[in-house]
């Protein structure tokens, strides 16, 4: 793969296009972008006809070896890889380790292994047997094995040190087995940062890893939840400039607006699309709007959701240390004073997933009961040109598994097209309009520490 | 009392010279129906998993709803505002609703027959609703089905007695009440439901009566319940053998395969049932020769589809091996065996339409009984009788 850039500006983001991507180099992708999340190589919910509903779907799929460790025995009898085993085509195949949308438990890393959570339970890795598993899945590009479990707040200065040395541990040894497989000719690695939220190991696990010969780099231990945003703004930071310019910067478990804005800036240029089918599965609609067309007549046409205070099913703890201050999720700063205690290691669970954003509006509340206008006015999406909130409403109460189907062909459709809007302000300088649009007009915006 | 016009016409495009089999096209408001038809069923407005366009792609003409379901939730009013059911669910096609009958048997604990109607306790907040022929004809215009159902009188199959004659009675009463009832008769055609159990005599005073009255086609209800299989076809063809030849003939609640060639050889035209579409959410994929349980271990590695003859586009893109693995991740397994099971049902239908309309719907009949079963002596009896009684000896 080739990174080309055509803007960039620090502490502004990059702007450009992710060129020669797959096997016959004939994909690419625009950076900033994300990859198309699924579950075992279908995106939730939905079958081909369903999802070939949508368009400019991202030329990358992402599958995690979550989904896929427990079918190895399955796919090395099938021989021919994990794309023809899913029926995919005409697509990049990229396997990550974990499943962004699902936090597994923790404690369970050792030097020599990682642990994934399949439908069985528990699978334990070495790097012969992950090597051995991106050997039959054939993805087009892999993240290397890591160790991340760092993201809980509390986490020791040791533990994240050993964090950084095992990932170094673990992409050493994969890519000896990589460059010693056949198989894998052709297929590119990721190396993954680690650093928990120590500047110093951030930094030191980012130069290290840039000593290796990886195509990229993906970012992980940041993911929502895991610190509040200025933190990881300033990792991300510290972690770039040791990072080679040209080489894509993948941050791993980071999906919401605000956050990707911001992550942006710092200087990333690949995210996982996990948020939308998290939505979903609250029954929620993304409504956020992000045009910063000039033209008034076309501004209109997105228009930004109803600003929900989301009061659903009462209020969830975050984990302390977590402050938001983008105006997006409104009442947490009273929620975080309210807890003061200290947390214990496995104790947090920074990926509160089901918690919902002020990005979306939550379908099942009444006053959508009588509502016949579309989700969001002038998405083209087969959800809103077909249906109206009143029927989403009705699937939501009794149950329906048709309400998945619709939500996720909106979410997701709305999502890319944000993605679109975003790679558009950047070329366009518009990204201040961006941001206010996204954040809500007269929305709270901290200073980063810089 | 006579009915008023109707909108629905049965074109009989051909009959079967062996059997008592027809093909016909079924004229209805929103597009025409060929029959032998199968309905598949979307309860509460939506058929599980699967959008309007995937159905319409598979070539349904028309589907089911259930006005006991959308009557409590969303409730008549908001439907009508949405302009009725094919608003609601975006359905261009047309819809059947049931009248709420069915559900005085299914849910009988909570619910009590009088003249008046059927009342149930609601499930959702122990309100007690009254259901009666008027409230359910009026719920049923609200939701603008091109065909709707009589509130019936149900009896469960298995019960006997004079309950049965009772109810038998008080269906014919309530069909008057739910022909005087129906203020859309031009753009609605109400059917009539048979009762009378498995009593011959009873089945044929209520076609005797029901038969005087002038509704649109006919419904044979109250069977499919768990009686038995021998009494079961003897009243289905006892039915059709009474109802007029020009109207339409619908057995309600029969769905498996070899119930369906039957009793189309026995004279039906529609049919409707939940099965095919819940049977595919616990991975059960519906094929020629019975069904195969995809989630079973021994597909794990089985990398051929699920039928290599199907043309849906389940079968036409993924394998046992895939379903059988991503079953374990996400909901979209269901949704690719639902439409499998719905492509199924509805092949199986136009063969058997075709096959009548080329005039070989005897060799069609034994070509599928031989797919379907090992050997002869697999032959369920009563399909075996039903099929000797009708000139289709089965060797």
């Amino acid at each position: 793969m080739k990174l080309e850039l055509s803007r960039v500006v620090q502490g502004r983001g990059r702007l450009g296009v992710l060129k020669e991507l797959g096997k016959t180099g004939q994909h690419s992708l625009e950076v900033p972008g994300c990859l198309l999340h699924t579950h075992l190589g279908a995106v939730p919910h939905l079958t081909r006809d369903t999802l070939h509903t949508l368009s400019n779907l991202p030329s990358v799929t992402q599958v995690t070896l979550s989904n896929i460790a427990e079918h190895q025995e399955v796919l090395e009898e099938f021989k021919d890889g994990f794309r023809r085993f899913a029926g995919l085509h005409n697509t990049v195949l990229y396997c990550s380790l974990h499943d962004p949308a699902t936090p597994c438990p923790t404690g369970y890393n050792t030097t020599k292994t990682v642990s994934v959570w399949g439908s069985g339970g528990r699978i334990e890795l070495t790097v012969a047997k992950f090597m051995a598993l991106q050997k039959t899945v054939q993805p087009d590009w892999y993240q290397s094995m890591a160790d991340g479990e760092t993201w809980q707040s509390g986490t020791s200065r040791k533990r994240v040190r050993k964090s950084v040395d095992r990932t170094l541990a673990h992409l050493d040894e994969c890519l000896l087995v990589h460059q010693n497989s056949q198989e894998l000719e052709g297929v590119e690695v990721f190396g993954v940062v680690e650093g928990g939220d120590i500047l110093e190991e951030r930094v030191r696990s980012g130069r290290e890893t840039a000593k290796r010969p990886v195509a990229g780099f993906c970012l992980d231990g940041l993911q929502t939840g895991s610190m509040d945003q200025a933190l990881r703004t300033q990792l991300i930071t510290a972690v770039t400039k040791e990072l080679p310019e040209d080489k894509p910067r993948l941050l791993q478990g980071v999906g919401r607006p605000d956050e990707v804005l911001a992550c942006v800036e710092a200087g990333v240029d690949l995210f996982e699309s996990f948020f939308p089918f998290q939505a979903t599965e609250r029954g929620c609609a993304l409504c956020f709007g992000f045009d910063v067309s000039s033209d008034p007549e076309l501004a209109a046409g997105v228009k930004f959701g109803t600003r929900q205070h989301p009061v659903s099913g009462g209020v969830r703890r975050l984990c302390a240390g977590s402050l938001v201050e983008f105006s997006g999720v409104v009442e947490l700063a009273e929620e975080k004073t309210a807890s003061g205690e200290t947390r214990q290691n496995g104790d947090s669970n920074p990926a509160d997933q089901s918690r919902m954003t002020s990005f979306e509006i939550d379908l099942k509340d009444k006053r959508h009961r009588d509502d016949f206008r579309p989700l969001v006015e002038g998405c083209g999406c087969y959800c809103c040109v077909n249906h109206q909130r009143a029927y989403l409403h009705h699937l939501l109460v009794t149950n329906e598994l048709l309400a998945g189907v619709l939500l996720m062909i909106h979410n997701t459709a709305h999502y890319h097209a944000f993605f679109r809007a975003l790679r558009e302000a950047l070329a366009n300088d518009k990204l201040d309009v961006l941001k206010r649009r996204v954040l809500g007009e007269g929305g709270g915006q901290t200073e980063r520490n810089e | 009392l006579a009915g008023r016009c109707s909108r629905v016409t049965l074109r009989l495009v051909a009959e079967c010279s062996v059997t008592k089999a027809r093909a016909c096209d079924l004229i209805l408001p929103h597009c025409a129906v060929s029959t032998p038809v199968f309905m598949p069923v979307g309860t509460q407005g939506t058929l599980k998993g699967i959008t309007v366009d995937q159905l319409e792609g598979l070539g349904c003409q028309i589907c089911l709803g259930n006005t006991y379901h959308l009557g409590m939730r969303p409730g008549p009013d908001l439907i009508e505002k949405a302009n009725g059911l094919h608003g609601f669910m975006n359905w261009k096609r047309n819809l059947l609703t049931d009248s709420g009958g069915f559900q005085m048997v299914s849910l009988v604990e909570l619910s009590e027959v009088t003249e008046e109607g059927v009342k149930f306790k609601s499930p959702y907040d122990g309100e007690e609703i009254l259901l009666s022929p008027e409230k359910s004809i009026s719920i049923q215009n609200s939701l603008g089905s091109d065909i709707m159902m009589q509130l019936d009188d149900v009896v469960s199959s298995t019960v006997t007695g004079p309950r049965v004659e009772e109810a038998m009675h008080r269906s014919i009463r309530w069909l008057d009440r739910c022909i005087a009832a129906n203020k859309n008769p031009d753009k609605q055609n109400l059917f009539a439901i048979i009762q009378g159990g498995l009593n011959a005599e009873l089945r044929k005073v209520c076609l005797e009566e029901m038969t005087q009255r002038d509704v649109p086609g006919f419904a044979i209800g109250g069977l499919s319940g768990g009686e038995e299989k021998d009494d079961f076809w003897r009243m289905v063809t006892l039915s059709t053998d009474h109802l007029p030849r020009e109207k339409p003939r619908y057995l309600m609640g029969v769905g498996y395969a070899v119930d369906l060639v039957v009793c189309v050889a026995l004279g039906c035209d529609m049919f409707d049932c939940v099965f095919p579409t819940r049977t595919a959410r616990f991975g059960s994929a519906l094929v020629p020769w019975g069904s195969l349980q995809v989630k079973q271990k021994q597909y794990a590695k089985d990398f051929q589809p699920i039928d290599p003859e199907c043309q849906c586009p389940t079968c036409r893109q993924h394998s046992r091996a895939y379903l059988h693995a991503l079953f374990k991740s996400d909901t979209a397994a269901m949704h690719h065996i639902t439409i499998h099971n719905i492509a199924y049902q509805l092949t199986l239908m136009c063969s058997v339409r075709q096959s009548i309309v080329d005039g070989c719907f005897p060799e069609f009949i034994r070509t599928f009984m031989k797919r379907m079963f090992p050997s002869r002596d697999q032959y369920p009896g009563w399909a075996v009788d039903a099929l000797a009684s009708v000139n289709v000896p089965l060797e």
